[in-house]
């Protein structure tokens, strides 16, 4: 199948943002910011929809629409953290009016679909080499950043006392998890990015108690998710996000049922 | 040079003072108790040691130095805890990530700062007890983390704010001796804020209790005394002393104990 270029560029561009997005996705679920990585893929909605209608990308609509996003939640810090009420308005508003701007530009019918459900067979060079790039500044954004994001994320007291600026930390992140979310929008769709993000993250923290082990083994599992979600949709068919979905929630599912086993056992033996 | 001393300290949120005019000195090397009702403002006392609330009048020198945060020589174990409830993040990497925690980079410890966690991992007994996740441990257990967690830096001043919550008494008096042990061993001025007097009796040099924007400082036989606490309670508080044990009353019902319940 890697003789066709699409499928290469399949492999190439669903390599790059899964890693990216188990990375991510890892802190994510360390915050317990789930809600705002998720509400940010629909704010990218208006943004890619909105830049469409003005006649402008709607790739780069959506990068700066979800930084934009991020950006403003992180600062906004603790009155909006949390609060899934404001979250959740500001995620259906955007969802509204994305579909206003569909309505007033009924031939990007097609296109919605892949944006709300994601086309990464569609994904061509100039697109591979954005997604690059911006991965590349995300991974480094994130390593220069890891240490303060790490402590504020478990001991945020703690570390505003040390010196750490909450807000500094908490808007950085939500740059980068904005920015990584509009590359997932490319591979698995704004409805689904979800699954990239927070399925191999959430995965990986239940196989591991080590912080380095636990991200590595996210990123990996989200590779490995998003590789054999491409390849099945190849020989079946059917579409990548729905494959990518499966995997990544059956892998959760698996390991939430082995967990409960194991800690099941020492009370039976016990009783 | 005192440990922490404030002069005429005013702390006020929107207007209300939280604590008007105190000044007291602490020296170096003492094992205070923080002790006062729910809004006292024990925790807001701490935060502005440490630098987070800027008082908005007097002056408060930290070991000689103005409080600011990012001071190394002040460790600190808050109230609110939102120990990384998301996720089984075994004890180690939860306590390590304080070390250096404010610097920009990977969080991969140097030799030195892996040695610096085991350090104060063995001075509270809790080198094993770091292997299992933070989420699967018990409320004693956390504390032990958090002690050590705290002495990373090897702090001079260590602000303590509500240890004891949630733990039985016999907990509570394993938590106390823990740190009276370290604090003895390390010579640092320890500042402990609890509900309760009586599991602090043994252990504590002093005490400090805050009231009505007031604080009282001394040894307990000066502070729990029937004038003292009247005035921090701005009502008629009698305390009775039996055997071993303290009891701060208000008519007939025991103030703390009252507390305690509220807080639960
Ligand atoms: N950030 C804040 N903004 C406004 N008011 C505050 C703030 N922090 C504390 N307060 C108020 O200051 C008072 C003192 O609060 P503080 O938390 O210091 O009390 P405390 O003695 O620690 O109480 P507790 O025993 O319940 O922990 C309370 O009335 C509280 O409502
Ligand atoms: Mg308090």
């Amino acid at each position: 199948m890697l003789e066709f270029d699409f499928m290469q560029n399949a492999f190439i561009a669903g390599g790059l943002v899964s890693v990216l997005a188990g990375v991510v996705g890892f802190f994510l679920v360390m915050r317990g910011q789930t809600f705002a990585g998720h509400a940010l893929s629909h704010v990218g909605f208006a943004g890619a929809t909105g830049a469409a209608l003005l006649g402008l990308s709607p790739m780069w609509g959506l990068i700066w629409v979800t930084l934009l996003g991020g950006v403003s939640m992180g600062a906004l810090g603790e009155r909006l953290q949390g609060s899934d009420i404001v979250i959740g308005t500001i995620l259906s508003l955007a969802l509204g009016l994305g579909m206003l701007f569909l309505h007033f530009f009924t031939a990007y019918a097609t296109q919605a679909t892949a944006l709300l459900f994601g086309n990464v067979l569609g994904v061509n060079t100039d697109t591979l080499w954005t997604l690059a790039w911006l991965g590349l500044a995300c991974l480094l954004l994130l390593a220069i950043m890891a240490r303060p994001l790490v402590f504020a994320s478990l001991q945020p007291e703690l570390a505003e006392a040390k010196g750490v600026s909450l807000r500094q930390v908490s808007m950085l992140f939500l740059a980068i998890v904005a920015l990584t979310t509009a590359e997932c929008i490319q591979i698995v769709g704004v409805l689904l990015v979800f699954t990239l993000m927070v399925g191999p993250a959430a995965t990986a923290q239940k196989l591991t108690s080590h912080l380095g082990t636990g991200v590595l083994l996210a990123a990996l599992l989200a590779l490995a998710e998003a590789w054999l979600g491409i390849t099945l949709a190849f020989y079946t068919d059917w579409p990548t996000s729905f494959w990518i979905t499966a995997l990544s929630s059956s892998a959760y599912l698996a390991v939430t049922v082995l967990h409960m086993l194991r800690n099941r056992r020492p009370v039976a033996s016990a009783a | 040079m005192s440990a922490l001393s404030l002069q005429q300290v005013t702390v006020s949120f929107a207007g209300r003072a939280v604590l008007s005019d105190v000044t007291l000195e602490i020296g170096q090397g003492l094992f205070i108790g923080m002790l006062g009702p729910n809004g006292a403002g024990k925790t807001t006392l701490m935060r502005t040691v440490l630098g987070l609330i800027r008082p908005a009048g007097g002056r408060i020198r930290v070991l000689g130095e103005p409080a600011s945060s990012g001071n190394a020589a002040v460790g600190y174990i808050p109230q609110l805890r939102s120990l990384a409830g998301n996720m089984r993040l075994r004890g180690w990497d939860f306590v390590a990530s304080a070390c250096n925690g404010h610097r920009w980079g990977l969080p991969i410890l140097s030799r030195a700062g892996r040695q610096e966690v085991h350090w104060a991992l063995d001075m509270v007994g809790a080198t094993e007890l770091a292997r299992r996740p933070l989420m699967e441990t018990s409320g004693g257990e956390r504390q032990r983390l958090l002690l050590a967690q705290a002495l990373l830096g090897r702090p001079r001043l260590l602000l303590l704010d509500e240890p004891l919550i949630s733990l039985d008494p016999h907990h509570q008096h394993g938590v106390v001796t823990l740190v009276k042990q370290v604090q003895q061993e390390l010579g640092i001025t320890v500042i402990f804020s609890a509900h309760e007097l009586n599991p602090l009796l043994g252990a504590i040099d002093q005490v400090l209790y805050l009231g009505r924007g007031q604080a009282a400082l001394g040894k307990v036989d000066e502070v729990i005394t029937k004038p003292v606490l009247s005035r921090l309670y701005g009502s008629n508080i009698d305390v009775i002393r039996m055997k071993n044990r303290i009891f701060v009353m208000a008519g007939d019902v025991e103030v703390e104990k009252e507390e305690h319940c509220h807080h639960a």
